[in-house]
Order: C-alpha cells, then sequence, then structure tokens
C-alpha cells in the first residue's frame, strides 16, 4: 500500500475510532435513561424516581390478577425473580397480557408503593411457535420462560 | 498487483466499464433467482407456515420486517465500506456505489419501521415506544436521509462523495447500538430470536420461509443497486468514448 493510501487509510479508522469512542462513552453515560423502564429491583432499591411518571417492566406474577367485577380496575404484580412491584390499572389490557406475560406499565408510584399505571404494554418475548407445540410443551412444563435478567439490565 | 489470490474480475470492477459489462451479465440471474425466492418465501409464510400461539397470524409481518430490517443495516454497512474504499484508494466505483445504495437503505428502514409499528399496535398495544431500539432504527433512517441530502446538496461529485463517505463512516457506530440495543438496555423490543451460538427460537417450519425471505430480499436490493449503479455509472461516464458508442448504437 503507497504512504498516502496508508495515511487516508489511517484518517478513516481514526473517524471510526474516534466516532466509536465518543458515541460509546456517551451511551454509557446515559445508560440509566435508555432503559424503557425500571426494574422491580430498582423501584425496590428506590432507584426509581418518586412522584413523576416511570415505566416498570417484568413478568406478571402467577396468580396475581385481580379484576374488579363492576369496572375495568384491574390489580396485578409484576416481578424479576427477585423482587415484585403492584400495579393498579384501569382500562383495556393488550390482547398478549396474561400471568406469566413480560409487561411495561406507564405510571406514578403512590404513597402505598404500588404503581398507578395509565398505560399497559406487553413485551413480546422471543420465542415463536405453533399452537400445538406450545401446548405439548405446556404439558411438560417445559415452556420457556423469560429469565429475570431480561427485565433487570 | 499486490493481491495475487484475487480473481481478475475483481479488480476489474474498479473500472467503470467493466462493471457495467459485469453487473450487465449479473442482472439476469438475480432477477430469477430473487424473484423466485420472494414468490415462493412469501407465499410459504403467508400460507403455509404455522400462525403463532399468542399472535396468531399478526405474527406473519415477521417474513417483511425481519428482511427489511437486515437488509436496511447490511446496506448501511456496504454503503460505509464502498464511501471507506472510496476514500482510501479514490475508486470512482465504490462513490457510485455509496451513492446508488442510499435511497435503497432508506427505504428498507422505512418498511421496517412501518411494519414494526403494524405489529407493535395489536401485540404491545403501541404503535410507536421510544425504546433503544426502535430509535436506534429512526436513527439508522435519519442517517441514510443525511447521506442522502447530502449528496445532493454538494455539486462536485467527489467532494460529494468524500463527505458522504465521512457521514457514513461516522454512523457506522449506529450498527453494532441497534444490533445489542435489546441487549444492553431495557426494551420493549424482544431480543433477537436468532443466535450464532443457539438454535433458533423458534421451529425449522417459521424460520425456514424467513432464511428464504431474507435471502431472496438480498438479491431483489442486490439487483435493484445494480441497475441504480448502472444508471449512475451511465451518467458520471457519459463522456467516455464507450457510453457514447453504446448510446449511439441504442439509439
Amino acid at each position: 500500500m503507497n504512504p498516502k493510501r496508508k495515511k487516508r487509510l489511517l484518517i478513516v479508522l481514526f473517524i471510526l475510532g474516534g466516532a466509536g469512542t465518543a458515541i460509546g462513552l456517551t451511551l454509557y453515560a446515559l445508560s440509566q435513561n435508555i432503559n424503557l423502564f425500571y426494574s422491580p429491583t430498582q423501584i425496590a432499591k428506590g432507584e426509581a424516581p418518586l412522584n413523576t411518571r416511570i415505566r416498570a417492566g417484568g413478568m406478571v406474577v402467577d396468580g396475581s390478577v385481580v379484576r374488579d367485577p363492576d369496572s375495568l380496575r384491574v390489580e396485578f404484580a409484576v416481578t424479576d425473580f427477585e423482587n415484585s412491584v403492584p400495579i393498579v390499572y384501569s382500562g383495556i389490557l393488550p390482547d398478549l397480557f396474561r400471568e406469566g406475560q413480560g409487561i411495561v406499565a406507564q405510571g406514578e408510584m403512590d404513597a402505598q408503593g404500588k404503581l398507578q399505571a395509565v398505560e399497559v404494554l406487553a413485551k413480546h418475548d422471543e420465542n415463536y411457535m405453533p399452537p400445538e407445540v406450545a401446548e405439548a410443551l405446556e404439558k411438560a412444563g417445559k415452556m420457556p420462560k423469560p429469565e429475570g435478567q431480561e427485565f433487570n439490565k | 498487483m499486490a493481491v495475487k489470490w484475487l480473481p481478475r474480475w475483481f479488480f476489474q470492477l474498479a473500472s467503470p466499464r467493466w462493471c457495467y459489462q459485469i453487473t450487465g451479465m449479473l442482472i439476469p440471474w438475480f432477477a430469477v433467482v430473487s424473484i423466485t425466492l420472494v414468490v415462493l418465501g412469501t407465499i410459504w409464510g403467508l400460507a403455509f407456515a404455522p400462525a403463532d400461539y399468542q399472535q396468531g397470524n399478526s405474527f406473519r409481518i415477521i417474513y417483511l420486517h425481519v428482511p427489511a430490517a437486515i437488509l436496511a443495516q447490511s446496506f448501511y454497512m456496504l454503503m460505509a465500506l464502498a464511501g471507506a474504499i472510496g476514500l482510501i484508494w479514490k475508486m470512482k466505483v465504490a462513490d457510485m456505489v455509496a451513492k446508488s445504495v442510499a435511497p435503497i437503505g432508506a427505504s428498507l428502514a422505512v418498511l421496517a419501521l412501518l411494519t414494526g409499528a403494524i405489529w407493535g399496535k395489536p401485540t404491545w398495544g403501541s404503535w410507536w415506544v421510544w425504546d433503544a431500539r426502535l430509535t436506534s432504527m429512526l436513527v439508522l433512517l435519519f442517517l441514510y436521509l443525511g447521506v442522502i441530502a447530502l449528496n445532493s446538496a454538494i455539486e462536485s461529485e467527489t467532494t460529494a462523495g468524500q463527505a458522504t463517505a465521512v457521514l457514513s463512516l461516522v454512523g457506522l457506530v449506529n450498527i453494532p447500538i441497534i444490533k445489542y440495543s435489546v441487549e444492553w438496555w431495557n426494551t420493549l423490543h424482544q431480543p433477537a430470536s436468532f443466535k450464532l451460538t443457539e438454535k433458533p427460537a423458534m421451529p425449522p417450519e417459521m424460520w425456514v420461509p424467513l432464511l428464504v425471505m431474507v435471502i431472496g430480499f438480498y438479491t431483489l436490493f442486490g439487483l435493484a443497486l445494480m441497475l441504480r449503479l448502472r444508471n449512475e455509472i451511465l451518467q458520471r461516464e457519459r463522456r467516455a468514448s464507450w457510453v457514447r458508442d453504446l448510446l449511439s448504437v441504442k439509439a
């Protein structure tokens, strides 16, 4: 490679390295702001701000869903398998909402430590399968479940 | 020549004239293969692949969304690589490739974002969420638009090539961010279903048509790229004698 091209190659590598470092450091500094939601553990540790709207994400705890018979009000808890956060929501839940499903709820923490949600979104996981396979796995108790770290980064 | 193990045609690609001829020979093959694969993949994915246990039929948008997203990123890397080659070796054809690929990549990024939104509404309950994956993908679209705008804002072809190459190289940082956003941060978008080290998180009945679609998209948009590139070559080399001969024969 002749010296001129070598010099230009070095400039290109320098651009890549410089941009990479600058953006890497920025993202590292902002890492908490980039997370879409707080995990139940972060909320339990008090890392989530109070009196402002936050998002909490986790798996809906089995058997925790309590629906009000007269209204759309529903109470449930989400967990990252270390801690859990109770959530209260009045409104229409996404179709994918069910026990054991990952969800992200947006709302404010109240004085009792419950999240008063104004929006609940379902978080789909990476597993796709036909219904028959899902049924067979369910019967065998081998249904893939998201792990705690999925919600705790 | 310094590198002896590469075939002769590879070096010939650097000459606009030879590049025009080689792509001309490839185009019919790419046309046949891409149309076969895309038609096969579409019918297979939409009609024969099983429905998902949770999402039902709405998951089938994966057969458009995933290939579009993969290609939008691949083409960005191609654009940055071509830009770097243009910068270092001052190769005209590399600049032309970088210029031709930008609008195709931008369209694919739009397609990925749109199909994602259409899938997000029934699945998540929202068209758009500002999570790391969706936002970095939107940044990719803006980078493409920036490259296109910069290209048309600078009149001199050489300067435009250099400026867009630098922009695409800086923006290259975004590619690993898109890829790893779902692993580094809490996002609403799910992690990848396909990893090099693990078996896919879906059965072959579902991923084989997806693979067919991905290869089909590569050939189809490779074809689109070659068509654009040939136009670009003719336009920039319009004063060269071979282009004049070619045009006078046709006219």
